[in-house]
């Protein structure tokens, strides 16, 4: 468990690192989490104490947004002239940007096995 | 009584203890309500503990950087746990390498309308440039989003605030709005969630299906690339 925490602080430092100096619009902990992919490619299996980390940390995701969220609380009189035309923009938005992403993604997900699907289909079948 | 509770408050609120203990209740409320729920999306755990702790910061007069110096080793966790997402992302890898073309566009599409339309309605409801700005990178995740926030003229910390409440309003309608459109595919779900709604979005598709989670991972990662790349041009068309 140990060995494991200090692989992802690791990733994450190295992550920080190099978005340090490169100046790359990338947060370290993303470029950390393709560190890991890279070394779990290496290594070609999983460690035993890292998938336990890893399934405890995902498994509370959500809980790791809580207290930078209560400053929204604390900061919302910022916005108190504007707040209606905020969450109409964010809310609107928010819809929009999901279900376009969802029937792009959708869309081509389909072509894509459709076309692969027919193309190797041995002769004489079907 | 009241005033030595005044005094043990005060002496409690000042070390990280209470502030950490009070988060991880706060939380259990939350996901108590949202197991009773029968798991409802729009039954937020995260949105509950905001409210809870924040009432609790206004009514005893705590200021939110005393709460934080103990929910800072939460906060913190976000890192590594953000690493951990590479576990996932490796045991799908083949998946993911076969969907790069959808995933490239997908995301780019959705990239292109968070900026814009979130910057044309804010506009057109009369909010002020600077918060037009904070506003226009609110789907990515939150270390970028202040980033580029900053870089465009707005502010930093209101851009934070921007990011969660999409990230809440994300997490809570994304089931819905995929439903109502016709998206079944369990990667396009996963894409749609992390490119709108970034670490909040990949939480929730995780807790659905795995292979939501790594495709919403994915999302979150490329969706940030790409929105820094991309909302200097797009602010420069709508201008």
């Amino acid at each position: 468990m140990l060995v494991a925490f200090t692989l992802l602080l690791g990733f994450q430092l190295a992550g920080e690192v190099i978005v340090g100096l490169t100046g790359w619009p990338l947060p370290g902990p993303v470029l950390g989490m393709l560190f890991l992919v890279a070394f779990l490619t290496v290594r070609g299996a999983v460690p035993d104490a890292l998938d336990k980390l890893s399934a405890a940390l995902l498994q509370h995701l959500l809980l790791l947004f809580v207290p930078a969220g209560v400053g929204v609380i604390v900061y919302a009189a910022l916005l108190a002239r504007e707040w209606f035309a905020v969450l109409v923009a964010l809310f609107v938005s928010t819809i929009a940007t999901i279900a376009v992403t969802g029937l792009v993604a959708q869309a081509l997900l389909k072509r894509q096995a459709r076309n692969t699907l027919v193309s190797p289909l041995p002769e004489g079948e079907g | 009584m009241s005033e030595s509770f005044f005094h043990l408050w005060t002496y409690l609120a000042a070390t990280p203890l209470l502030g950490l203990t009070l988060t991880l209740i706060a939380y259990m409320i939350g996901d108590a309500a949202y197991r009773a729920s029968g798991r409802k999306p729009y039954v937020s755990p995260v949105l509950i503990a905001i409210i809870v702790l924040g009432t609790l910061l206004l009514a005893t007069g705590t200021p939110y950087r005393t709460y934080f110096e103990g929910a800072q080793f939460v906060h913190f966790l976000l890192g590594p746990a953000t690493v951990a997402l590479g576990v996932p992302l490796w045991r799908n890898r083949h998946e993911v390498k076969r969907a790069a073309l959808p995933i490239l566009a997908g995301v780019a599409a959705g990239s292109i309308t968070a900026v814009v339309s979130t910057v044309v309605i804010a506009r057109a409801l009369g909010a002020s440039e600077q918060t037009v700005l904070s506003m226009a990178p609110k789907s990515v995740t939150t270390p970028i989003a202040m980033g580029i926030a900053e870089k465009l003229g707005g502010l930093p910390a209101i851009a934070a605030i921007m990011v969660l409440v999409t990230g809440v309003s994300g997490a809570m309608m994304g089931r819905y709005v995929l439903n109502a459109v016709g998206v079944r595919d369990w990667r396009a779900r996963g894409l749609a969630v992390g490119t709108a709604a970034h670490g909040q979005g990949t939480a929730v598709a995780l807790t659905a299906n795995e292979t939501a989670g790594v495709f919403a991972s994915i999302a979150l990662g490329l969706n940030g690339v790409l929105t820094a790349l991309l909302v200097p041009l797009l602010l420069q068309l709508l201008r």
